[in-house]
């Protein structure tokens, strides 16, 4: 029943995108979402989807199981959308399509809820690219890497890597975890298809207790076989995989600066999001 | 209950890179009234197959009957069948959760048979619970996660067969527990094999529980039927058995050093077989040196 959890799931392939430096996966994503946010037009938006396709193409990950982790927030894409179809309070300069009661469309709530579902799909489809093609452990040491500075300030970066790292490590074992004792309790006849909400969620206890004795129970012998190998936290310590910035990570860094670039000024000179009214308006 | 399966098929994760071919074509028959045992390697299928018998695992390849039940078909009445065909897992401990001993003991019957009065029911517990060994007046208010890990994995037990399945699946059951421990609950598991419970299937990695306690056992290898027939049978092949990367009893290879010295024993493999066929041979050759 968890097994479709694939938001955040590595995919093993070679590529182009999985040979890239993590830290600048990480910083090419934080840009990409800038560059989202920045985005005040379709073309822009257009553009980002062209760069997202061309990244999916190059990474060697199937469309489907991309599109499988935007389906995981599809629920949450559809509710934004449908919010801002009918509560949209912008400026209107035409005559609005429906006023009924509370809710009222106009040309621009549609272009509006439009282009925030394709914001958040771009957000969305654009991030799983990243977690597709790096693997958590190059996930959490390209983060930890690059909030080093933040060592100045006392912060924990080593620890709160390690924490992450761990929390992802034991995703899938809580997951395997979880489905055993899903089949041992509807071998005792447990029943987690039918009932009411109410009744569905009082069935998941059987689950739930002894997952979370476990969790508890994994992670006092996690923390013994740390103990066991001496553990010290970061001090002193070093790495076994050190992080290499190559000559493809400067292309990736040069090519993303380009985007941005792009998308400001896109921004700039192709007019704001609601010219498109206009424009599909002149061509009748 | 007689279970046959015909060309069963399963894949983990099919069409992705993870996927991985459980099970390639398992075709066995395990008769009622038979005391089988499952060998295999980890990811030999022994597990995936098991699963299907209670239709844990939905039928995706070939066929697959457990007495009147026919699990290829749709309408096939499932959470009926899980109640006839009873699982207890690997490590059955950890699936326990109730505040109670008696009500987690009691969990499968309030799914499987609704229409129990109270008094039935604290009355199929405490049947349960005395089955396997546990006194119930002393143990029923407890919680399962206060108790000895012994007494965990009685109760899980307990929780599986106080519906009195006619057909009851161990996966290792003996896995982590001391040698009284074992043998207490294969004596358990004999008791119950008489009366109510017709069919006891075991996996196991352990030749020598099979050896003394099955009637019939099949090999699975790679997700196939590689060897099937009584203990002896099998473990009178072990140079196959070796190549699968499995062992033989203790008894096995007692027989074997002794063959090699020119002694040759007929036996079940069980323990006190063995040892009987051995006296007798010594006993015989005594006889003949005497008659010198």
């Amino acid at each position: 029943m968890l097994n479709d959890v694939t938001f955040g799931q590595y995919y093993p392939a070679k590529s182009f995108v999985h040979n890239l430096d993590p830290r600048a996966k990480i910083v090419f994503v934080i840009a990409y979402i800038v560059a989202i946010f920045l985005a005040k037009n379709f073309y822009a938006l257009g553009a980002l989807l062209l760069v997202t396709v061309f990244f999916i193409l190059l990474a060697r990950v199937p469309f489907g199981r991309v599109l499988r982790s935007v389906k995981m927030i599809l629920f949450i894409i559809v509710f934004t959308a449908i919010l801002n179809l009918f509560f949209y309070s912008g400026e209107s300069a035409y005559e609005p399509l429906v006023d009924w009661w509370i809710f009222t469309i106009t040309y621009e709530s549609i272009v509006n809820m439009v282009f925030l579902a394709l914001r958040l799909f771009l957000l969305v489809l654009g991030t799983s690219v990243l977690t597709l093609t790096t693997t958590p452990v190059a996930l959490t040491d390209g983060l930890e890497s690059l909030l080093t500075p933040l060592k100045w300030i006392r912060f924990p970066v080593h620890e709160l890597a390690l924490i992450m790292s761990i929390a992802l490590r034991f995703i899938p074992t809580l997951t395997d975890e979880t489905n055993r004792i899903v089949a041992a309790q509807k071998a005792r006849g447990a029943d987690f298809e039918t009932g009411g909400l109410i009744r569905r969620a009082k069935s998941m206890i059987p689950v739930l207790v002894p997952l979370l004795v476990s969790a508890f129970r994994r992670a006092e012998d996690l923390g013994d076989a740390m103990d066991a190998r001496c553990y010290r936290g970061s001090k002193g310590r070093t790495k076994y995989k050190k992080l290499v910035f190559s000559w493809r990570d400067a292309l990736g860094v040069l090519f993303f600066g380009g985007v941005i670039t792009g998308i400001v000024f896109m921004n700039l000179y192709l007019g704001a999001k609601f010219d498109i009214i206009g424009q599909i308006a002149s061509l009748f | 209950m007689q279970i046959v399966a015909k060309n069963l098929t399963y894949t983990y994760n099919p069409k992705s890179p993870f996927a991985s071919h459980a099970l390639q074509g398992v075709d066995l028959t395990i008769e009622e009234g038979e005391f089988f045992g499952i060998i295999g390697h980890t990811g030999s299928g022994k597990s995936t197959f098991v699963q299907h018998l209670n239709a844990l695992i939905r039928l995706t390849g070939g066929s697959l009957t457990v007495g009147d039940y026919d699990l290829s078909q749709k309408k096939c009445k499932f959470i009926e069948l899980r109640g006839k065909v009873g699982m207890v897992f690997q490590y059955p401990e950890y699936q326990l959760f109730a505040d109670t001993v008696e009500k987690d003991v009691a969990f499968g019957l309030k799914n499987f048979r609704k229409d129990l009065t109270e008094e039935e029911r604290t009355a199929a517990v405490r049947e349960a619970l005395e089955t396997v060994g546990l006194d119930f007046e002393a143990i029923r208010g407890k919680s399962p996660f206060e108790i000895s890990g012994g007494q965990k994995r009685r109760v899980a037990i307990a929780g599986v067969i106080v519906t009195k399945p006619e057909v009851l699946i161990l996966d290792e059951p003996a896995a982590g527990l001391d040698p009284l421990g074992k043998q207490e609950l294969m004596e358990l598991l004999h008791r119950i094999h008489g009366g109510w419970c017709k069919t006891v299937v075991i996996v196991s990695h352990d030749m020598d529980e099979i050896a003394e306690n099955c009637t019939r056992a099949a090999v699975f290898s790679e997700g196939r039927v590689a060897m099937e027939g009584t203990p002896a049978e099998i473990f009178a092949r072990s140079e196959e058995l070796f190549a699968l990367g499995l062992d033989v009893p203790l008894t096995a290879h007692c027989a074997m050093l002794l063959k090699e010295r020119g002694i040759d024993v007929q036996t079940n493999f069980t323990c006190a077989d063995f040892a009987d066929k051995v006296l007798a041979l010594w006993k015989a050759k005594g006889e003949g040196t005497h008659a010198q």
